[in-house]
């Protein structure tokens, strides 16, 4: 983990509610695709913790939801330079991916498949993404993961874009090695209910540090308790303990 | 002594300013960012008898200058403590580390209390009678004077390290609560723990945590822990360590004044990891700013 002040170099609207930011600034620590930063806003007392999309060596680059209060502060945001910390939670391990991954990404869970679908790209993996969104207006990102060279599928529940219903409609025609999943609780607990291999999800908490200290995010597993910032976001299928 | 130095219950510490329990886990992780012997010493999550999950999530909500947390006393069980973490805390940090226990029986608390006396590492217990998140435990050991005597007499039984009564907020009279521990045997009183506090998320119109209630810390309590501090040091001889919201040099500073030997910062870890070191650093130059000589010398300059 590291502290550290990144300038806001963009921040736009991809689509009615979610958000692009590139932040610049020290990007060292951001080593696994699937970590997370924490940024700090003013007249907010807690940091908001935002999954990585994409990074290089001087920026990294989130995208967000307006959910809330400090999202909403967020958006309003321009040139400011902000406080963020870097290099939160573990990441996917792409070592076990296998020739085929599939990913499969739920609105505002896609961001950080992004870097992940670079990573094993680049690792000469061929991935397949399946992005799911609710509605056409909602989808973004598609056209950048097809740049990256992975086969994607979109799917949306109301069947106004791509395929009508949830991305395991649409894993049902893909033939993969292995699975990682970023997405609503709901599309996880489907994802590892329909999967047919091993895999990787990462969850999302209501967070107060972010680095592991005041245990307000942990979670029962079936390997023990876990706190989704530090020994997660991201859970491997086998270790999951379903309980709400 | 330096010029920072206070006496702890009969330990010297470099500087007043102490981690809060629940704030700094066991001192490990923080001490990947910076030397942790900086701090005048810290106080380890919150040990109870056996080991416990704590409270369902969500456990933390964001409030005006502070935070709501209901975690529940999430930790590994005092075994584990004793066996696990201060094993690994060993190699980071060589002051003597404030020991902070929960209980759901005075059995328990003396349990447990008879178990961390044996640990060499331990200069302290922090006995928290103030959780506001356990039901059937915690803060109701603390809202009646007779039970926090209770408790203070029986943890004294079993150890000779200095032990120190962590205290609620959320109570009628404070004073005679910390005056009930003094005279059962107390070696020093802490307060303030965290404020009962409760937010509603307008979008489903429901409590925001999961327990529905939880304990507010953060800048916004900071005036009511600073006259509670002033109130209680007022009517009992023994140390007092102030806490509730501090979060910079000038705050431990005010804390000092208002009675308290030392001090602990709690939700401000959190939001800085490096708060204590910042404030640490700070102290010199607000010690220089308000002319004051040694921090030992204004402990309850207030009065």
């Amino acid at each position: 983990m590291k502290q550290g002040l990144f300038k806001i170099t963009k921040n736009i609207p991809l689509t009615d509610s979610v958000y692009l930011m590139v932040l610049e600034g020290d990007t060292s620590d951001i080593t696994v695709p699937g970590q997370f930063i924490n940024i700090k806003l003013d007249g907010q007392f807690l940091r908001r913790p935002i999954s990585v999309c994409d990074v290089s060596n001087k920026d990294v680059t989130i995208i967000y939801k307006v959910v809330g209060h400090g999202t909403e502060l967020m958006s309003g945001y321009t040139n400011e330079t902000i406080d963020v910390l870097t290099g939160l939670g573990n990441g996917y391990d792409t070592s076990l991916s296998g020739d085929r991954p599939v990913l499969l990404g739920g609105g505002v869970g896609v961001p950080p498949l992004y870097l992940l679908a670079k990573k094993l790209i680049e690792e000469g993996k061929k991935p397949s993404v399946i992005l799911g969104f609710n509605t056409k207006n909602e989808i973004f990102y598609e056209d950048e993961f097809r740049r990256l060279g992975a086969d994607v599928y979109v799917t949306t529940v109301d069947g106004s874009y791509g395929i009508k219903g949830f991305v395991t409609d649409a894993l049902k025609s893909i033939d993969y090695t292995y699975f990682y999943t970023c997405g609503p609780e709901p599309m996880l607990k489907a994802v590892h209910k329909a999967s047919t291999t091993s895999g990787q999800l990462s969850f999302e908490e209501r967070m107060g540090c972010g680095f592991g200290a005041c245990m307000g995010c942990s979670c029962k597993t079936l390997t023990g308790y876990k706190r989704i910032c530090k020994e997660g976001p991201v859970m491997l299928k086998e270790e999951i303990l379903w309980e709400k | 002594m330096g010029k920072m130095s206070v006496n702890l219950c009969g330990i010297t510490l470099d500087n007043p300013v102490i981690p809060a329990s629940g704030t700094f886990g066991f001192g490990y992780e923080f001490a990947e960012l910076y030397d942790i012997n900086i701090l005048g010493t810290f106080s380890f999550k919150g040990t109870t008898l056996n080991s416990r999950f704590g409270n369902p999530t969500p456990r933390i909500a964001e409030c005006t200058a502070g935070m709501i947390n209901a975690v529940g006393l999430q930790n590994p069980g005092v075994d584990k403590v004793i066996s696990e973490e201060l094993v690994k805390l060993k190699k980071c940090f060589n002051k003597k580390v404030m020991a902070n226990v929960s209980g759901f029986s005075v059995d328990e608390y003396v349990e447990t209390c008879r178990l961390i006396d044996a640990c060499e590492q331990v200069g302290w217990l922090e006995v928290n009678v103030s959780c506001p998140n356990v039901h059937g435990g915690g803060m109701s050991f603390g809202t009646l004077p007779e039970s926090a005597a209770e408790v203070t007499r029986a943890v004294k039984k079993v150890t000779t390290k200095p032990v120190i009564l962590k205290l609620s907020p959320n109570v009628t009279d404070i004073v005679a609560i910390a005056k009930a521990c003094e005279e059962a045997g107390a070696d020093g009183i802490s307060l303030i723990n965290t404020m009962l506090g409760m937010r509603i998320d307008l979008k489903s119109k429901k409590p925001v945590i999961a327990n529905k209630m939880g304990g507010f810390s953060g800048p916004a309590i900071f005036p009511v822990a600073v006259r509670m501090v002033y109130q209680v040091s007022s009517a009992v001889k023994i140390p007092v360590v102030g806490m509730g919201g501090v979060s910079t040099a000038e705050d431990v500073v005010e804390m000092m004044l208002a009675g308290a030997t030392a001090v602990e910062v709690g939700a401000a870890n959190l939001v800085n990891p490096y708060a204590c070191r910042d404030i640490i650093e700070d102290l010199p130059r607000v010690m220089e700013k308000y002319r004051i000589d040694s921090l030992e010398s204004i402990i309850g300059g207030a009065h």
